[in-house]
């Protein structure tokens, strides 16, 4: 037990960047998700060819590789964001959970456009359920198609897409830890470390992590099912 | 797609309307796309130079050498993983409680932690505990990993595609005297197999993109080549892009067959098309 009762600030700082980095990662793939699912169901072929060419290079492709691309891509495209919020609260030391730095930020953009393609695959599929008398019902009325989405077709389907979405968002938050990868120090880098520097506790630290990580899945679909229920017609 | 019920069939207005807003669409994406181009070539990445030395024979042996690796990865894992996916199915649908709660316990754990977790586990210990060659362990690891995740994943597939197999013939085959195990293997699982084809294949593509986490304890696969490349050809964007490239198509091409498969599948036999969604929904996305 000697790696947790010594390391614990470490591994609960590991799992705070994994907690941040899916909440960022989240954000990004349900606004871009949500678009590129409009784009789908679209009337315009343009904006459905842009929406499935999209969802199908990016779906295709190992995250890791993604991850990768986009550490090495955005430097050369000039952008190179770095947000140390240690300064605004007058912090002289570096606190690691409020120092996004730029490793951290473009795995967590990599890791949202990743996961974005899986938002949109779960929308459109949710859009198609609604019965086709809802949307038949809406555009004899008169309704336009932004009109039919906005009133009658979404908030229909949002109650449907909540238990892929909930399913979706507890993939990404394991595939957080595929940014070790790329040197993002969340948990599953402070599980690494541990294996070096205590090797003779590697099943107990393997446990240990997997708690934790069976944890942050938990509370996800219990958040999850609590949506689910409130939504629920009664 | 002029059959979608969001839209009335457009009438010449609509269709200018439409047609600008698609220009619209077509000239942002675009845009962005040549922002990129163009700031990715004045950064020298379109060089003769670069294309040049991504060109030589070695590289394209040593990206040889990585597709074999991924392949071998992803062969042995989607194996194995079926077998145990089947193994822990039989054991979820068991009438006794000593088995199945176990068992079921077990399926959750694997479905709950990243699977890089695992891979990480599984290599630090043979490193740890055995002498075997690095590239065996990592070997050994990616597969373990993947076959303890996806046999996971695919037992709740095989679960819900022999709960989708009409209860009539389960009673026919009681009636006419079978045992329990007879009628799982001789009446439940040819039926189920067919509705399951589909969720297995798409599992596939789920594998040979996660054989790349073997990068991370440097299992010479596809994408740890790619990085080995980059560092000799000193480009590493060009590089990672033509291995997305790579991983692309062999996707697409398993993706490709799965969607026919399921196109074949759902114009046969009375609700193959419901069953087979069923059991979609039973893989986790992403």
């Amino acid at each position: 037990m000697d790696g947790f009762s010594e390391n614990w600030q470490d591994i609960l700082i590991g799992f705070g960047v994994t907690v941040e980095m899916a909440l960022v990662a989240g954000i990004i793939a349900f606004l871009l998700g949500s678009l590129l699912a409009a784009l789908r169901v679209s009337p315009i072929p343009a904006g459905r060819a842009i929406g499935a060419i999209y969802v199908q290079l990016v779906r295709n492709t190992p995250l890791l590789l993604v991850m990768l691309i986009s550490t090495f891509a955005l430097p050369i495209l000039g952008v190179k964001p770095e947000i140390n919020m240690n300064a605004w609260f007058g912090l002289a030391d570096r606190h690691t959970l409020l120092d996004f730095d730029f490793f951290f930020l473009s795995a967590s953009v990599a890791l949202g456009l990743y996961t974005a393609s899986f938002v949109c695959e779960a929308v459109r599929s949710g859009i198609n359920a609604i019965p086709l008398g809802q949307a038949e019902a809406a555009r004899s009325v008169g309704m336009t198609f932004t009109q039919t989405l906005r009133h009658i077709v979404l908030p229909q389907a949002i109650r449907t897409v909540v238990p892929p979405l909930t399913s979706i968002y507890i993939a990404m938050t394991k595939n957080t830890s595929v940014a070790v990868g790329v040197g993002v120090t969340e948990a599953t880098f402070q599980m690494k470390k541990l294996n070096n520097d205590y090797s003779n506790e590697i099943v107990l630290n393997f446990i240990g992590f997997a708690v934790g990580y069976m944890i942050l899945v938990a509370i996800i679909s219990s958040i999850g099912s609590a949506l689910e229920r409130r939504m629920a017609v009664a | 797609m002029a059959a979608s019920v969001l839209f009335d069939e457009p009438g010449p207005q609509t269709r200018r309307r439409h047609q600008l807003i698609g220009i619209g669409l077509v000239v942002v994406a675009g845009g962005i796309l040549a922002w990129v181009l163009l700031k990715l070539k004045a950064d020298g990445q379109f060089d003769q130079s670069v294309f040049d030395s991504l060109t030589q024979s070695n590289v394209w042996r040593a990206i040889g050498d990585g597709v074999v690796n991924t392949l071998k990865a992803a062969a042995l894992s989607i194996v194995l993983a079926v077998a145990l996916g089947f193994a822990l199915a039989t054991g979820r649908l068991s009438e006794h409680a000593v088995i199945r709660l176990p068992v079921r316990g077990l399926i959750e754990f694997f479905r709950a932690i990243p699977v890089l977790l695992m891979m990480i586990f599984f290599f630090s210990a043979l490193a740890q505990y055995t002498d075997m060659e690095t590239q065996t362990q990592g070997l050994v690891a990616v597969v373990a990993a993947l076959t303890l995740y996806n046999g996971s994943v695919l037992a709740e597939v095989f679960r819900a595609g022999i709960n989708a197999v009409p209860a009539g013939q389960v009673e026919a085959a009681y009636a006419v005297g079978m045992r329990k195990g007879q009628v799982l293997r001789i009446i439940q699982t040819p039926q189920a197999v067919r509705y399951m084809l589909p969720a297995i294949i798409s599992q596939c593509v789920v594998t040979l993109k996660d054989t790349s986490l073997g990068f991370i304890i440097t299992y010479l696969e596809l994408l740890r080549q790619g990085k080995i490349i980059a560092e000799y050809v000193q480009n590493n964007l060009m590089t990672f892009t033509l291995i997305a490239i790579i991983y692309i198509v062999l996707n697409s091409i398993v993706s490709a067959i799965a969607t026919w498969l399921e196109k074949r599948l759902a114009t046969r036999g009375h609700d193959a098309a419901e069953a087979i969604a069923e059991i979609e929904d039973a893989v986790p996305m992403g």
